[in-house]
This record gives structure tokens, sequence and C-alpha cells, in this order.
């Protein structure tokens, strides 16, 4: 059986919510060893947000978190005392990789940024990323990825042309920034084979969700145009839209490229008088009478199966896609064909199911061997067996709440 | 500087794809990475792609073009004749990745396949990107960035309530999340290689790039039995039993909107940011009845009724209205409150913790005579800074540079080749 790509390399993770998390994931999915340090004090957010268990708030019972989790191992540590700071520096020391996610200072105030973890260990590759950098005039700003989602401009450019702005769902730059992190954490693994040195990786996670915008900003500030909400409209493709189609809330989104894909969507539709009108002739034409092509297009595409338009679409050599709920997506035939979705066993929320990456490695796959841990779940492990602390030692720590074991506040659901 | 001062340094990359795949070799061109764009004689038809320079449409001129392939060279070849085949299989003895977007198969027939490639150049890596992969039901299917966003998933849960799915208007999100990852995917085999000498093939789904930015909706859905459907401006609890409570986070201010997460419970940062904004509010009359609320205690999602939710949502409103969105950000980052303005592409430009950062790169395109401002460094790295290291590639601009330079092609050669249709 192949080795794993990361089998022997060691990552402390002290990150949390979303973005540095998915980094030490997709590592430790190919292999490496990642020990993620929390704190019951100091919870993760994604422990306090849904979906729960049997939607009963708690700890262990979060599937968000429990997403972003797999094949680490979890140890509890106030590293706010001297003693759990001390044995954080000894997992620095361990490690080839540091992760952090915290507020920017956090972790300066700890004694534990990229120049303290130098000292202990000149080699280590070190990964900050935070919301909007670690310096700067809004460094401190405190919010999530909704927000970075509103400031890069994405609410404001997503919706109806009549409506508000949208609640981009989902903390978007959060799923743009850890794929670039990882990229930077490669890079600088294998710079380090060559001269033994390690690196300070800064990330500001609204730059990375900037990046992905573009070719819009060149637009804007060479053109003048500030983009706005315009629902599915294309600028150069027509018809382009999502359209009504047999069922409850059924859709079919169809996405018209060319001048051959326009006559191979008529051919398709049974060529109806309308299609034939000069004012559908060309893009340009089709453009300019968009709503009333949006409305023909919708009165045929409403009577069919979204499923069976998008066969019959493909077939023809037009883009064409049935819309997916999340349920639909974990029936979805091409994403069980590659195995997107994978059932672990988690201790408290049981079997479900966990997403692999999009991308699928020949020679190296990736493997989903373990559910996410509960919070401390691999203390024994990670005391013993990696820092070689006695049992005295640990309960010692147990006494003094070095080692934490409970969230000592009634546990209220935030979002 | 010492080694090296890229972090990609050493690393050739031969680009085939089309507009699906180009931001793959751009992300590893400007951490700095030599990557070669493949174009066929007369120009990648990806160059159509709008936005263009000053909208005139022009295959030197679009802004998409510009943007998805900064820091690479660019040859014209034509790789569809046996002569075009043989010149591009010298270039792979000289790579460590290929990307291409072609439908699955397409390079196989031409003999230019990972089994192909492999034998040219043993521990070679090719790195597929396809709208749903290499095989599988839906692997002939085509893809568009709209197409993408409905089949992964985006699409229904974006949108208001009631009206149909929408896809993100900055396109082509899709495109954008199937480079990144094509990227990280040519990465995890190049370190592999780097190791064992050993290459893979890397294949792609635009598909499950896109699902990957659900967060937690896949989660809802399993644990809890619901899908999220059009949430346009609101934030979604679902409650089995107390049933879904809506809480509207775009929210009006005096000169537009703001995105505000009004909660509390167990997650401190939210208790701590609202009870600044209460506190903020009070001082200037507002939110009174919320004055002694203890937000981590108090404030339970699992059982709020949406009546309660919305009257202690509407006192913040009322506040918000009173000011405008850039002295509600400043007082946000001060106060830490988790509150953010909706920002326009014209703001983003403007935005003063990006200037600061020295985030923008100046790029010249001296045949605009014009220099233009990119997006910057998606991370940032003393030793081996992250650069755009030239503007996009003209067509053809280095086919002296790349044919004669290094395969050591005469004059006579290239000129044969060209009236012949490929170079």
């Amino acid at each position: 059986m192949a080795r794993q790509i990361f089998e022997g390399l060691k990552v402390a993770d002290f990150s949390w919510a979303a973005a540095g998390p998915q980094v030490s994931r997709e590592l430790a999915e190919h292999g490496a060893t990642v020990i993620v340090i929390e704190n019951h004090r100091h919870l993760s957010p994604l422990r306090t947000f849904a979906p729960f268990k049997d939607a009963k708030p708690g700890i262990d019972r979060s599937a968000f978190y429990a997403e972003y989790n797999t094949n680490k191992r979890c140890i509890s540590l106030d590293i706010t005392k001297p003693r759990g700071k001390e044995l954080a520096g000894r997992l620095v020391k361990w490690a080839d990789v540091v992760g952090e996610s915290m507020s920017p200072g956090t972790m300066a105030g700890l004694g534990l940024d990229y120049e303290s973890c130098r000292r202990l260990n000149p080699g280590v590759v070190y990964l900050s990323t935070s919301q909007q950098g670690a310096y700067g005039p809004h460094h401190k700003f405190k919010g999530v990825g909704h927000h970075v989602n509103a400031v890069s401009g994405y609410s404001a450019t997503t919706g109806w042309p009549d409506s508000d702005p949208t609640m981009v769902f989902s903390a978007y730059s959060d799923f743009i920034a850890p794929w670039y992190s990882l990229i930077a954490i490669l890079g600088a693994l294998l710079r380090r084979r060559r001269t033994g040195l390690g690196m300070y990786l800064e990330q500001s996670q609204m730059e990375c969700g900037v990046t992905f915008v573009a070719p819009h900003l060149l637009d804007c500030a060479v053109n003048g145009r500030n983009l706005g909400r315009r629902g599915n409209r294309d600028s150069f493709m027509s018809p382009h839209g999502i359209y009504p189609s047999l069922g409850s809330d059924r859709w079919v989104a169809i996405a018209v490229q060319d001048e051959e894909q326009w006559r191979s969507l008529c051919r398709a539709m049974g060529h109806p008088d309308w299609t034939r009108e000069p004012r559908f002739a060309t893009v340009r034409d089709r453009k300019e009478n968009e709503d009333e092509l949006d409305r023909l297009v919708g009165e045929w595409t409403r009577g069919h199966d979204a499923g069976e338009l998008m066969a019959l679409l493909q077939e023809a050599g037009v883009p064409a896609g049935a819309v997916r709920t999340c349920e639909d997506l974990l029936h979805d035939p091409q994403l069980k064909h590659r195995r997107h979705f994978r059932v672990l066993d988690h201790r408290v929320i049981g079997p479900h199911s966990y997403h692999a990456p999009a991308y699928q490695l020949s020679e190296t796959p990736c493997e989903l061997k373990r559910a996410a841990p509960c919070l401390g779940q691999d203390n024994q492990y990670v005391y013993k067996e990696v820092l070689g602390l006695s049992d005295d030692d640990i309960a010692d720590m147990l006494a003094e709440g070095v080692i934490t074991t409970e969230y000592d506040a009634p546990f209220k659901s935030t979002w | 500087m010492a080694e090296s001062d890229t972090l990609l340094d050493g690393c050739r990359v031969l680009d085939l794809t089309d507009e699906k795949g180009l931001f793959c070799a751009k992300v590893l061109g400007d951490f700095g990475a030599d990557v070669i764009k493949v174009e066929p004689p007369g120009g990648d038809p990806s160059r159509n792609t709008g936005p263009f320079y000053e909208d005139v449409p022009h295959p030197e001129r679009s802004l998409f073009w510009f943007a998805t392939n900064t820091s690479k060279r660019g040859i014209t070849l034509n790789i569809a004749v046996s002569e075009g085949r043989d010149l591009f299989r010298r270039l792979v003895k000289t790579a460590d990745i290929v990307v291409e977007s072609f439908p699955p198969g397409h390079l196989d027939s031409l003999g230019l396949g990972y089994a192909g490639l492999r034998e040219v150049m043993p521990g070679i890596i090719l790195t597929s990107i396809t709208p749903f992969g290499q095989t599988g039901p839906y692997a002939g299917y085509r893809a568009t960035d709209l197409v993408a966003a409905a089949m992964g998933g985006m699409a229904r849960i974006l949108g208001d309530l009631g009206r149909p799915p929408v896809r993100m208007s900055a396109d082509p999100q899709s495109y954008l999340h199937a480079g990144l990852q094509g990227a990280l995917g040519s990465m995890m085999a190049y370190y592999h290689r780097d190791m064992t000498g050993v290459g893979q093939h890397v294949d792609v789904s635009m598909q499950e790039a896109v699902e990957l930015t659900l967060m937690n909706a896949v989660e809802i859905f399993e644990i809890l039995g619901a899908n999220l459907v059009g949430l346009g401006q609101f934030f979604v609890s679902v409650r089995p039993q107390a049933g879904p409570l809506f809480t509207r986070t775009v929210v009006p201010c005096k000169d537009g909107y703001v995105t505000l997460m009004f909660g509390g419970g167990a997650f401190a940062g939210s208790s701590q940011s609202s009870r600044a904004l209460v506190d903020w509010a009070n001082s200037e009359g507002y939110a009174l009845e919320m004055k002694d609320f203890d937000f981590a205690t108090m404030w339970d999602n699992a059982t709020l009724t949406q009546v309660e939710s919305d009257a202690r949502n509407s006192c913040i409103a009322k506040f918000l209205m009173t000011k405008n969105k850039a002295e509600l950000y400043e007082e946000a980052v001060k106060r830490g409150i988790l509150l953010a303005p909706c920002a326009t592409f014209e703001d983003v430009l403007g935005n003063i913790q990006l200037e600061a950062r020295g985030f923008w790169q100046t790029v010249e395109h001296p045949e605009l005579g014009q220099a233009l401002r990119y997006p910057g460094a998606p991370v940032k790295i003393k030793e081996t800074p992250w650069r755009i290291g030239r503007r996009a590639p003209l067509i053809g601009e280095h086919n002296r540079e790349v044919y004669a330079g290094e395969l050591g092609l005469s004059g006579e050669e290239m000129a044969r080749l060209k009236s012949n249709g490929v170079i």
C-alpha cells in the first residue's frame, strides 16, 4: 500500500473556527499527525454552532466542528497557565508546522508567536491566518467570515437587482484562504528540505477573498463599472439563467455560450415559433430581449423534469445542470462515483458524512480514517506517548486545571 | 538572496487550460513557478472572455485574461498536429507539472494523456481540471460557472426566498475555485515527488470545488433534515422543535447596508460584540431595553422565539439607521463589534486596510500605456515574497525565447513551423 504524502509530518494546531482547521485537516487526510490544542474555557466557535446531534447543543455535538477536524488528535490544555504554556512549547518543538488563527496579538501575548516559536524550533513553518491580517488599521477587526464577505464586495454583488444585498451563505473567504495557506506551507516545507530554514506565513483572509474578484476590480478601475447585483445574467451569454422545472422548488441552470449552442437549444425545445423571431436571432438580440427570452425558455422548462432536461441538453451539447439542494448532493450520482462524501463514525454524533477534497491523487489518495475528536479525546495519547508525561504529572495538571475538562457555564447555542 | 527568491523557484509548469483552469497556473506562477502558457496558434479562445480594457473586445484586452494569466510566459503551439505534439513532448521533458482542462480523454486521444506523458517524462505530474472529474456518469458533461454553481449546491442557497436560485454576480467563481484546487493538488503531488520521484495524475472536479464552499449546509441537512434554501438577507437557525429562526443579517443603515451577527450564547465573540453594540446604542439613547441583558447566559438560540428575536434586532436596527456604513465600520473595529459594511467594488478599491498592508500590486502594461493594479499576495512571506512576475503574455510573446532559446530551433525551422500552422 502506498505511503501517504505527509506520513511523518507533525503539526501543532492552535487554530480555530474554519479557515485554520481546514489547513490541518487537509494535511491530516494525507497522512500528517495533527494535534489540535483546545481549551474548555475558550471554546472554538465551531463547537458552539449548529448543527448539533439531535438538535441538542453540546461541545462535542456539532457536526460543523466535526467537518473540519477529521483524522486529528485533540487535547484540552489551558495555554494561559504557565505549565500549559510550557507544554505548548514542547509541542512547538515537536512540530514541523504550527498553525494559528487567533485574533492578531493573541499568540504573542501567550509567548507563542513566530519569534518565540522559532527560538524553540528554528525550522518551524508557522502559519498565522486572520480576518484582515496581523497589522494595519483594521487588524483588530472582530468578525467572522460573513463580515469578510461583506467587506470584500461579495454581499453587494450577489442577488437580484431589485432587492437588497445578499448574506452570502458560508463564510466564503474561509473556503478560499486555506488552499492558499496550504500551497505556501508546501512551498515552505520544500524549501526547508533544502535550506533547513523555517518560515513565517502571514495571511489576511479578506485579501484572499479579494483575489477572487480580480477581473471585476480591474473592470471597476479601468472602465468605471461598479458591478451590482444581476441575478443570473451574464455579460456575454444568453440565454443564461436558472429556470423552473417540474416539481416543487425544482430548477435547471442553462448557459448558452455561442450560436451553435443556441441552435442546439432550439432543436431540443422542438423549434417553437418564437425561436425564429428576429429579436432572438443573435446573442446581442437575445440580450436586448432577455426578460422575454427567459420567460419563454421558462415556459418550456417548467413542463419537464430537471434531471431529464439536464440529460437532454447535455446530449445536445448545451451546458445545463439540475440545481442541487444539499439533500440532492448527498445522492448525486457523480459525487457518489467519486466518493466525495465518506461516512465516519463520530463518538457522540454517530455515523455521518464528511467531504473529501475536490482533487483526487492517483498515487496517494486521501484517507478519511477517523471522525473528528471530542474535546480532549486524545489527552492520554498525547500527554503520555508524545510528551512522555507520567500518570502523576497528568493527575497534577488535571487538579490544577491545566488540562481542562469542563465548560463551566450553561451551554447556550450561539447561532 | 541566498538560495532562491521565490517560493516555487525551480518548478516548471506547462499550462494547456482554457478559462476553466487558467487560475491554477497563475497561482503557481505568482508564487514563483516558471509557467509557460501554451495557446493554439492565433491565441486562446478564453482571450475572448470579458470584461475588456476600455470595453473594446480584443484578444489582447481581456481583463479576465489579464487577471488569470499573470506570471506566465506565453507560446503558441498546435498540439492537434503531430509536429506540434513532438514539440510539446520536448517541452514536457523540461517540466514538472502539466495542467489541462480538456474534456476527459481528449489528451489521451492525442497520445498526451497521463500514460503518454509519463513515458516522455517519468515523474511528470498531470493536473486535469474539468467540470465533474475524469470518470463517472457526468464526466462528459459540460459546465459553465452558472452550471457548476447550480450543481455544486451554492445557487439554491443564495437568492431571496421564493425566487429562483442565483449564482454570485462576480463571475466566474466556480472556475477560480477549480483552479485553486488544481494548484493545491498540483503542489501536493509536487511535494510527494520531491520525496519519492513519483508523479501523479491530479483529477479536479469543479462541482466538488463549489461544494467545499457550502460550509455547514450539507451537515445541517444530514443532522437536522433541513435544506437551506433562498436565504437572501437572512441567517436561519434550523431548530427541529422550536422551528426555524430567521435573523436578518444584512441590515440597512443611513447610506447603504451593513452585515451584522447580533446574538449571544456560548461563543464569547458574539456575546461580547452584542454587549459592545448595545453599550454604544445606549450611550445615544437607543436599545435601552437591552441595557442589562446578559448575552452569554440569556441569549439561547435553541429556544428564542421569532417575535423575541425580531424585537431585539429591531431596536438595534433603529440605531443603525442613524449612522452611515463607514462610521459603523470604524466604530465596530474599535469596539470589537461583529459588523462590516456591504462594500461595493469601488469601496474595495479604496479600502484603507488593503492600502495600508500594501496589498495592491502595480503591473506595467506597456502596450496599453498604463499600469494596472492587481490584487496582491494571498500569503505574505518575507524570505520569498509572493509577486506578480510579469503581466499576462501577449499571443506568442515568448515563442522565440522558448523555441529558439530553450529548444534550440533555428530561425528557418521556426519560420517553417509558423507557415505550417504549428506555432
